[in-house]
């Protein structure tokens, strides 16, 4: 596991840039961390709404909502997510939202 | 990076097949980091375990799917390949290529990647072999401006389409498989690159039953070309056949004495519903009991063609056996129109179709064949908007737990228990 330093605070990460110890370690500074490298350029309310719902969803179900579930609880289509989060809900909005990387044949 | 020592799959590279073992070495002469590709592969050799680590998200922006990452779980042995992420790059209909193209290709890989490739992956993808994570950008740049070509899918979308050769080699194409794979990959795009499904979903396009890109296998979607009308017959190439002036299936079993050509044995006989038959010296097809298998076809083709009346027949829910066993694909609708100038209207309609219901009614990783079978035929047909038909089975059903609906039983379902009682006292 790598550690990366942002503004003083470390945190632990995958290769990927996923937070290694998942929400435990996750705060506002790895928000502006995460938004330096996954071409976001302002954090709006737009993406804090996207955050919410990945991070409320995930600690009540264990597991990360489905594309359209996350669609229809924030009202954004996928085109609008991926002009938030240019990676897209899972590579951006996720690893923001300090959930565990998405597995599976991706 | 030095040389490692390969004992293992130095005794690949006996043998006539081309080594891919004696490949990788001469492309490590050039691009050193091959060497740690043979040096991780030979460890996995002894130790019998991959050496990849698990999983690995990467990509370009706007995309979600395209490259698959991965990572070594013994990246200070093999610093090379520390980072090792896949690049798809959607192919050519049926893979013809220019080499001026090919070069182009290989000239941004061996700057910018392991020189490796994979030509192709199954889904057909044109696969470039390891890179690291800061040059994904570059590569996608690259591709994109100056080559003209775009990633393949990967993740929950619509995968990378591939077609069989088509008319552009083939004569028994019932219509241009190339036109409808590049019009439907060019037509869905956003679907191809932005994961937006339960799951994966590949279509494939055969242009007969011959099935050369196997898509009943390996396709959600099988598109396979068809006719409605009869056979051509040639009766004057059916006497050549018979007299032995062409060589049965074009020659295909000429490595081994067979005997003499014999239309009854070879042909006839063989047809899967004996709808063929010599009258004299003309062959005649009862066409109306021929289930177009493509056999007689295959075995004189300088005699028999498909029919003019063409087009295909779309086949759904093929699948591997993750989670609940392996499926060929499902006849949904046996004929429809293939029209390329239209830009195949009523296939876009089934595709279109499908996903609506699909992206809403499919679960978490369940590819459509899977939601088929949870809800039922009958209830995807409704779906569909299709009435069933005989064909949509290949037995009935020989169980008797039947299901009907509230409209379809004189009464309805709503009963009192009072009322039966006035019949049936305790």
């Amino acid at each position: 596991m790598a550690k990366i330093e942002h503004k003083g605070k470390a945190y632990e990460v995958d290769e990927d840039g996923f937070l290694a110890k998942g929400m435990e370690e996750w705060d506002n500074g790895w928000v502006d961390y995460v938004k330096s490298i996954e071409g976001i350029t302002d954090m709006t309310d737009e993406h804090q709404k996207v955050i919410d719902a990945l991070q409320e969803y995930y600690k009540k179900n264990g597991i990360a909502p489905m594309v359209r579930i996350l669609s229809k609880t924030t009202g954004f289509p996928l085109k609008r997510i991926y002009e938030l989060f240019p990676s897209g809900p899972g590579k951006g909005a996720c690893k923001m939202a300090g959930l565990p990387k998405p597995t599976g044949c991706v | 990076m030095p040389k490692h020592d390969t004992p293992l799959l130095d005794q690949l590279e006996s043998g006539p097949w081309p080594s891919f073992v004696s490949d990788l070495k001469r492309m490590a002469k050039k691009k050193d980091e091959c060497w740690d590709i043979l040096g991780q592969l030979e460890l996995s050799y002894k130790d019998k375990i991959t050496h990849w680590k698990h999983g690995g998200i990467v990509g370009v922006f706007g995309y979600g799917g395209g490259i698959v990452g991965r990572y070594s779980d013994v990246p200070d042995r093999f610093p090379g390949v520390a980072h090792f992420h896949t690049v798809r790059v959607n192919q050519p209909s049926s893979k013809f290529y220019s080499s001026k193209i090919l070069r182009q290709i290989c000239d941004l890989w061996e700057k910018r990647g392991s020189g490796m490739t994979n030509f192709h992956g199954s889904t057909g993808d044109l696969v470039l072999l390891g890179t690291t994570t800061p040059q994904l950008e570059p590569i996608f740049y690259d591709l994109t401006h100056d080559i003209g070509v775009d990633l393949g899918g990967s993740g929950g979308n619509l995968r990378t389409p591939s077609c069989c050769v088509g008319r552009a080699r083939c004569e028994w194409g019932c219509y241009d498989t190339q036109a409808a794979c590049h019009n439907i990959t060019m037509t869905y795009q956003d679907e191809l690159h932005r994961p937006a499904f339960p799951y994966k979903f590949k279509i494939k396009f055969s242009g007969c039953p011959n099935d050369c890109v196997a898509s009943i296998a390996r396709s959600d979607c099988s598109v396979i070309g068809t006719w409605k009308d009869d056979i051509r017959i040639d009766q004057k190439a059916v006497a050549g056949y018979i007299k032995g002036d062409f060589a049965p299936n074009a020659g295909a079993h000429s490595g081994r004495d067979w005997g003499k050509f014999d239309i009854q044995k070879e042909v006839i006989a063989l047809c899967p519903t004996g709808c063929m038959k010599m009258a004299g010296d003309t062959l005649k097809i009862d066409n109306a009991n021929c289930t177009r298998c493509m056999h007689c076809i295959n075995v004189m083709p300088r005699a028999l063609r498909p029919g003019k009346v063409q087009g295909a027949s779309i086949l759904i829910g093929a699948k591997a056996p993750i989670l609940d066993g392996a499926q060929f694909a499902t006849l949904i609708f046996p004929f429809i129109e293939m029209s390329t100038e239209n830009e195949f209207p009523e296939l876009k309609a089934i595709i279109e179709k499908c996903w609506d219901w699909w992206m809403t009614e499919g679960k978490n990783r369940e590819r459509i064949g899977e939601s088929i079978q949870r809800v039922g035929l009958p209830t995807f047909l409704s779906v569909m908007g299709v009435e069933p038909i005989p064909q949509h089975v290949r037995e009935p059903r020989s169980n008797p737990y039947v299901f009907w609906k509230d409209e379809e039983v004189e009464g309805g379902f709503a009963r009192t228990v009072k009322e039966f009682r006035i019949k049936h006292n305790l």
